[in-house]
């Protein structure tokens, strides 16, 4: 079964404040998001925890040792117009994007999510007096990390080990066009002056190959099996290595050229993979730590690739996919010749002419600033002043943003990010799940992914299942919703 | 790895590309100059808005694992 590239993506941002909450990042965070939610939703509605099963192992049993992920009930967790989930995850505030059918509507939603965050801090600031400040990052440079992850929808059909064995390779090298940057080093075996500028700012927390952890033992790939739809026909791939990006170009790298990769491997379009990174863990680190991109990998044969050649070999592969089969499975041929130019000049661009990348690539840009800020003050390559500025990169103040200095290339409008933040996508099941909070929020208890819970009153609470993350797009329930005035239309004639 | 170096790797490969040598390294140069003009005026942007104390902000930015 070919099953549509549907994507989801999730990021916990960084709060830092000096006030009252300063040593209690978990209250910070449920200041951050209580705020939001009472401010701009008129009722919240609330998560339904009734499908999260986060210990689900996609290889049929669990390592033993390992430690599941905890499913925190008794945070504040809402349902947002835009149909993404806004809560306090840990000590982070988080937000998981609606489901979108490509890798521009995943841009738009994405920024949508660093708009709600900086609605939060303006909301706090102006009506608690707190400054609480929100940062679009991964670590904090002490050995600290906190996610940004993607999810896939994938046919169930596929067998895990293959989906492991292919897409490894692809996973540690796509960091050279999606790594957001790091100044210094959080291996703790090395030392900063060994790393003064690193790719990734993950790389580092990542010990396995594969795993169900994220907290501890971070795997390349991660095994949580909670599709969030029909458990017998899809699977919800959970990609927890990526980067935060400020930059709209990563941000859809990243998405668009994974889930293309998916795809081909979906679709039995890639060759017997027989030479394979003798250790990927630490192949990971080695693109990591090597900003020229000229360093090369083992490979179990005993030869060498650069991470920048893996890429080439995986753009050849998507491109004759695309020659055959056109794009419908990535959201149309548009987005999917957008992705294909894009990765094509992008990976060009890193062999020939790096540093031009430095408006849209977030590593390039970072490094481009701080390299000549340490040039200019003559600063030692371990300078506190360059974390600083690597902090404040990803500082979502627009008056401290450092990123938003630099400019970056856009690829969605301004107007279509704003738009996002309090509409759905009207490619997905979020379309119903976001139009029906804005419409009858009154009367709905709660909600998660794949369904809704009802009250109409006397009757039995209702909850009405979405197991198919295809189906309640506009063009299924679009005229349904427009023609039911009360929540009891729209149930009676769900019933028929 | 500096600017220094990348500009020089990036020169290195056009310089094999192209057989014009003099014509490319020209162009460089006058790019170079502008990367540097830019990058002047946005750095002493960035000293205005760069958090007072760098040491303490760093060390006092410290987050919870989270995911």
């Amino acid at each position: 079964m070919v099953v549509k590239k549907i994507i989801g993506i999730e990021t916990e941002y960084g709060i830092h404040t000096n006030g009252d909450l300063k040593d209690n990042p978990i209250s910070a965070s449920s200041v951050i998001v209580n705020s939001y939610v009472n401010e701009v939703l008129n009722d919240k509605t609330k998560w339904d925890f009734d499908d999260e099963t986060p210990q689900n192992d996609a290889r049929g049993y669990v390592t033993k040792g390992s430690v599941a992920p905890v499913v925190e009930t008794h945070l504040v967790n809402a349902v947002l117009y835009n149909g993404a989930r806004f809560y306090v995850d840990h000590a982070h505030p988080e937000y998981s994007s609606p489901e979108v059918a490509d890798a521009l509507e995943g841009v738009i939603w994405d920024k949508a999510g660093e708009l709600v965050l900086k609605h939060s801090m303006q909301i706090v600031r102006e009506n608690i007096g707190h400054d609480i400040v929100i940062y679009k990052n991964n670590s904090d440079g002490k050995g600290n990390s906190y996610g940004c992850h993607e999810n896939y929808l994938m046919d169930r059909g596929l067998p895990f080990p293959k989906l492991v064995h292919d897409l490894v390779p692809f996973l540690i090298s796509r960091q050279i066009y999606c790594g957001a940057g790091k100044v210094g080093i959080e291996v703790p075996s090395k030392k900063d002056e060994e790393v003064y500028f690193q790719i990734s700012q993950r790389a580092d927390f990542f010990e396995e190959v594969v795993g169900l952890e994220t907290t501890l033992k971070r795997p390349i790939i991660n095994t949580r099996d909670e599709p969030h739809a029909s458990s017998e026909i899809y699977r919800r791939l959970h990609v927890i290595l990526g980067d935060a990006n400020i930059s709209e170009t990563a941000t859809f790298l990243k998405l668009g050229t994974t889930a293309f990769v998916l795809l081909l491997i979906e679709t039995g379009n890639v060759p017997k993979l027989d030479r394979m990174p003798l250790n990927p863990v630490a192949a990971l680190h080695q693109i990591s730590h090597d900003i020229s991109l000229e360093s090369k990998i083992e490979l179990n044969d005993g030869s060498h690739i650069k991470a920048i050649e893996i890429q080439e070999e995986w753009l050849l592969l998507a491109d004759n996919y695309f020659h055959k089969y056109g794009g419908e499975l990535l959201g149309g041929d548009e987005v999917a010749k957008l992705i294909l130019s894009t990765w094509e000049r992008v990976l060009g661009l890193l062999k020939s002419d790096l540093l031009s990348l430095r408006y849209e690539i977030d590593w390039i840009a970072k490094f481009n600033l701080v390299d000549a800020y340490r040039e200019k003050n003559q600063l030692s390559s371990n300078s506190p002043t360059l974390k600083a500025l690597d902090l404040q990169y990803h500082d979502l103040r627009d008056d401290k943003s450092l990123a938003s200095r630099l400019k970056l290339k856009t690829l969605v409008t301004r107007d279509q990010i704003e738009s996002a933040v309090y509409n759905p996508p009207e490619s997905t099941r979020a379309y119903f799940r976001g139009q029906c909070i804005k419409k009858w929020s009154k009367s709905i208890v709660s909600a998660n992914w794949d369904s809704i819970v009802f009250d109409v009153g006397e009757e039995p609470l209702r909850r009405v299942p979405m197991m198919d993350p295809l189906k309640g797009n506009k063009t299924i329930v679009g005229n349904l919703l427009s023609k039911c005035h009360e929540v009891t239309d729209l149930l009676d004639k769900l019933d028929t | 790895m500096t600017e220094r170096e990348l500009k020089k790797k990036s020169t290195e490969k056009k310089v094999e590309e192209e057989t014009e040598v003099q014509e490319v390294s020209h162009g460089d140069s006058a790019r170079a100059e502008k990367l540097k003009a830019e990058m002047d005026e946005l750095l002493d942007e960035i000293d205005e808005v760069l958090e007072d104390n760098a040491e303490e902000f760093v060390r006092n930015y410290v987050q919870k694992g989270g995911e």
